[in-house]
């Protein structure tokens, strides 16, 4: 049988980056196959020579035995490859339907028709299951979990041969997750073949057949999803053992430092209490859309309080700007590390110290080569990989990115952490990085508010637990009182057996 | 500083660690300050070579001279006069004065623009203040507080602005568009409608004035005190924390915000600190004219963000640096010197300075897609 796709030998350098030194990538039609590396391993340049993004320097493509070098996107599609990238790349402004078929309008010289677009895209939605979606409203008052479909629902209409997906799970909830698995059966049931880019290897196992680990710009290995281990692909991955991913710190938990009692905002949330203690990390599990995100930004002061009180270290001060916060020793850490939580085109060392230039500077002048230094003893400190502490941001992998996010944090010395998903987009190595820092930080007498849609790492790096659902907190217990069940009953408002999404 | 996680357990070693800042980092870094220059150098070099095709072809219609021998005769004959001319102490003292002007607005422009914003209402800005000091003037005040009345005018106009930008988070384009108007109208009502005149003898007019036109100093004061605005704006931008927040905002607001910038404040002040910058210009305007005119000034904000974009900075905001903007205007008035010794008219002037800024814009962007690959 002459597999879907053939992708040998492949290389491709950047200067003097050599980002792709011999891969090949082989799946067959109607497979899911999962390629797994390290942020940096080369699956994002692989999939964009794959999908006409950029040109290989040396290496065969061939779709169904024939031959095809992808010249652009445009091309790529035509030819039967689609990509659904991390980042969503619909137009928040248009219809529903209008991004589906965006670039594929049916039109008659130039003409638009209308009721055939809706048809085509009322079609491919119910194809998906998800006919509930009303075509003609803007993208932006979806979920991201129904962007997401709209997403696949436009991979669809170009007849698609591969899909591409990256990372389609990392702003998904577990039930939103399951509802993508079911889609993804249902395209290769069509006999669509998919390449699934995913730092979940849980996932990878749950809906791929076979896998191809990328290392260093190269294929290291190959082989069956459920018959191989994953420490053994982890260790292909990383070329090293993890022995602990979770790790356990000794820590004490002291007197409280951040307490919310019956905390409300305008929309969201509806009603937030807990006690953070000093040396604790406490999760935050949930829906997307129940509130979590809304929480931290309400104790931050970057959302506006409708009622409840919030008490710093044990001083009541619930109206406060992010300002008075940070002054306060609050810190936020953004889900939204691109739009909001980096200055993308500007130095490492600038989005390090933004909010602490008092100990590098005098009289109000700040000392460049203190800035440089100080940002160099971070990027020590958290193994970042970077050329130095000048580099624009936008360079760095998403891993990099987000330890000098958490890296502000660190040199603004909070000692209140909101972590808002650190651990998003971010590869193996780097996570387990960012959970001995939690341990350690909390080790120190620090404390953390984790928010996370990954329940084995809540369940793992805190110590207790609450789930918000519907824009209420449940009971803060302890971490060990609850399992993945527990936490997805209450997450989905337990007692009722129907599984519903944030606001379908 | 380090230290304070030498509690973190010590890890894996195999990983690389944040190496020495690379060689590649500090070309690129000088490379993009050295981007303007080289543009000066081009220009220059190109009228340079003009010139003196243009004297030699004069020089051999002159002596009724032809082919490749009358060439070489026009060429060891010749008198240059043009690039002599354009090369001389007294033209590029000249020019320098004329840049004067464009270049300490294109210093407000250029916090404006890294902030992410934009001010369509300078050009306006300068002409109601050479107004205001001249009227005042008319009325016997002193130097000192006709300095002082026409700077704080700018930045009032400034504060204006900056206050509807940031309070009704208003867009600035849309702002600044509307004071174009508002500030030129207030300038033609003042004056009544036709150019203010002031007893001439005011010290004020010493600014601009050009000595000894054989040497390249003294330089007029005018020059100097641009050069030290610059020096001034560029400290403020490079090493304060006032600074560092215009960038950060330009860069990304919402961070910005997250990291406890108080953005509506930071914008008010840009904008008033800037409209001191466009009173200034507006002060220089008036000595140079020796008149307030209501009508003057018109499309001076657009050489100045020309200037800007010219200087390396990026209309989206978070990038453009003082010394490049400064360039960028001397650039723009060696444009408008030598197309004038070339005797070209206006209107091709107007073309080259068109073509120079999209020229500009897009070699930087093909000098930063170079160097991101």
């Amino acid at each position: 049988m002459t597999p879907r796709l053939a992708m040998s030998g492949v290389r491709k350098s950047f200067g003097a980056t050599r980002a792709l030194r011999g891969v090949s990538l082989t799946v067959g039609p109607g497979e899911a196959h999962a390629l797994i590396g390290e942020n940096g391993a080369g699956k994002s340049t692989l999939m964009k020579i794959l999908s006409g993004a950029c040109p290989a320097d040396e290496g065969t493509v061939a779709l169904d035995g024939v031959r095809f070098e992808p010249q652009n996107p445009l091309h790529a599609r035509r030819g039967g490859i689609a990509m659904i990238y991390q980042e969503l790349t619909l137009v928040p402004d248009l219809s529903v339907e209008e991004n589906i078929l965006l670039g594929a309008e049916p039109a008659t010289c130039g003409w638009l028709r209308r009721g055939r677009r809706r048809q085509l895209a009322r079609q491919a939605l119910a194809e998906l299951h998800h006919d509930s979606i009303p075509p003609e409203i803007p993208v932006n008052r979806l979920t991201i979990a129904e962007q997401q479909v709209v997403e696949i629902a436009r991979a669809l209409i170009g007849e698609a041969k591969v899909l591409i997906m990256d990372e389609p799970t990392s702003s998904l909830t577990r039930i939103d997750t399951e509802n993508l698995f079911a889609i993804i059966d249902k395209l290769r049931r069509r006999g669509v073949s998919i390449i699934y880019i995913s730092h979940f290897l849980e996932e990878c196992q749950q809906v791929c057949e076979r896998f191809t680990v990328l290392r260093d710009g190269e294929s290291v290995g190959t082989g069956h999803m459920r018959a191989t281990p994953l420490s053994e692909i982890i260790h292909l991955m990383v070329g090293r053992e993890i022995q602990e991913i979770y790790p356990r710190t000794e820590r004490t938990l002291g007197r409280p430092v951040l307490e919310l009692r019956a905390v409300g905002g305008h929309s969201k949330p509806a009603s937030v209490s807990f006690s953070l203690r000093a040396g604790e990390i406490l999760g935050m599990a949930g829906l997307i859309g129940a509130g979590r995100t809304e929480t931290l930004r309400a104790c931050f002061g970057l959302d506006r309080l409708a009622r409840g009180q919030i008490a710093v270290f044990g001083v009541e001060r619930t109206q406060a700007a992010p300002r008075a916060r940070l002054r306060s020793g609050v810190g936020l850490l953004s889900e939204n590390r691109k739009e909001e939580g980096l200055m993308l085109e500007r130095s490492v060392a600038d989005n390090l110290t933004l909010t602490r230039f008092g100990p590098l500077a005098r009289l109000g002048f700040i000392s460049s080569r203190q800035q440089a230094r100080c940002a160099e003893g971070w990027m020590r400190q958290l193994e970042v990989k970077a050329q130095g502490p000048g580099q624009p941001i936008v360079e760095l992998s998403g891993g990099n990115q987000q330890k000098i996010a958490l890296g502000r944090l660190l040199h603004h010395e909070a000692r209140i952490l909101l972590l808002d998903e650190p651990t998003r987009g971010v590869d193996v190595g780097s996570k387990a990085q960012i959970y001995r820092l939690m341990g350690a930080l909390a080790a120190a007498g620090k404390s953390v508010v984790f928010v996370s849609s990954y329940l084995p790492e809540l369940l793992g790096v805190c110590d207790t637990i609450g789930v918000m659902c519907r824009g209420v907190l449940s009971e803060v217990k302890p971490a060990r009182d609850w399992t993945e069940h527990s936490i997805i009953a209450a997450a989905i408002g337990s007692g009722t057996e129907e599984q519903e999404g944030p606001t379908l | 500083m380090s230290g304070r996680l030498a509690q973190m357990p010590e890890n894996h070693v195999d990983q690389i660690g944040a190496p020495p800042a690379q060689p590649g980092l500090r070309l690129k870094k000088a490379f993009s300050v050295l981007g303007p220059f080289f543009g000066l150098a081009l220009v220059v070099g190109l009228f340079m070579a003009m010139l003196a095709l243009k004297d030699i072809a004069d020089q051999m219609q002159k002596e009724n001279l032809h082919g490749f021998t009358g060439w070489t005769r026009a060429v060891r004959q010749g008198s240059f006069d043009g690039l002599s001319a354009f090369v001389s102490v007294a033209n590029i003292k000249t020019v320098l004065a004329q840049t004067v002007i464009v270049a300490v607005g294109a210093l407000g422009m250029t916090m404006i623009i890294v902030s992410g914003g934009i001010d369509l209402s300078v050009g306006s800005v300068v002409a109601l203040t050479s107004v205001l000091g001249a009227l005042l003037l008319h009325r016997g005040w002193g130097t000192g507080p006709v300095i002082a009345a026409t700077v704080l005018g700018g930045s009032l106009v400034g504060l204006v602005n900056g206050g509807l930008i940031a309070g009704f988070r208003l867009m600035p384009f849309i702002v600044t568009l509307g004071m174009m108007g508002v500030a030129r109208g207030t300038a033609k009502w003042l004056a009544g409608n036709q150019t203010v005149n002031y007893p001439i003898e005011s010290s004020l007019n010493n600014l601009m004035k050009m000595e000894d036109l054989d040497h390249l100093f003294p330089l007029p004061h005018g020059v100097w005190i641009a050069a030290g605005l610059a020096g001034l704006l560029a400290l403020i931008m490079r090493q304060t924390v006032f600074g560092r927040y215009v960038f950060a905002i330009g860069s990304n607001e919402a961070t910005a915000r997250l990291c406890g910038v108080r953005v509506s404040l930071q914008k008010v002040l840009i904008y008033t600190l800037a409209g001191l910058f466009f009173g200034c210009a507006g002060l220089m305007q008036l000595t140079r004219l020796t008149q307030g005119d209501p009508s003057g000034a018109i499309g001076l904000e657009l050489d100045m963000i020309a200037a800007v974009v010219i200087g390396g900075a990026s209309l989206s905001g978070g990038s453009g640096s003082v010394l490049g903007s400064m360039v960028g205007a001397f650039i723009i008035q060696t444009l408008r010197n030598g197309s004038s010794l070339m005797s070209w008219p206006t209107f091709t002037q107007e073309i080259i300075i068109g073509a120079v800024i999209i020229l500009a814009v897009g070699m930087d962007r093909l000098r930063q897609r170079r160097f991101r690959a």
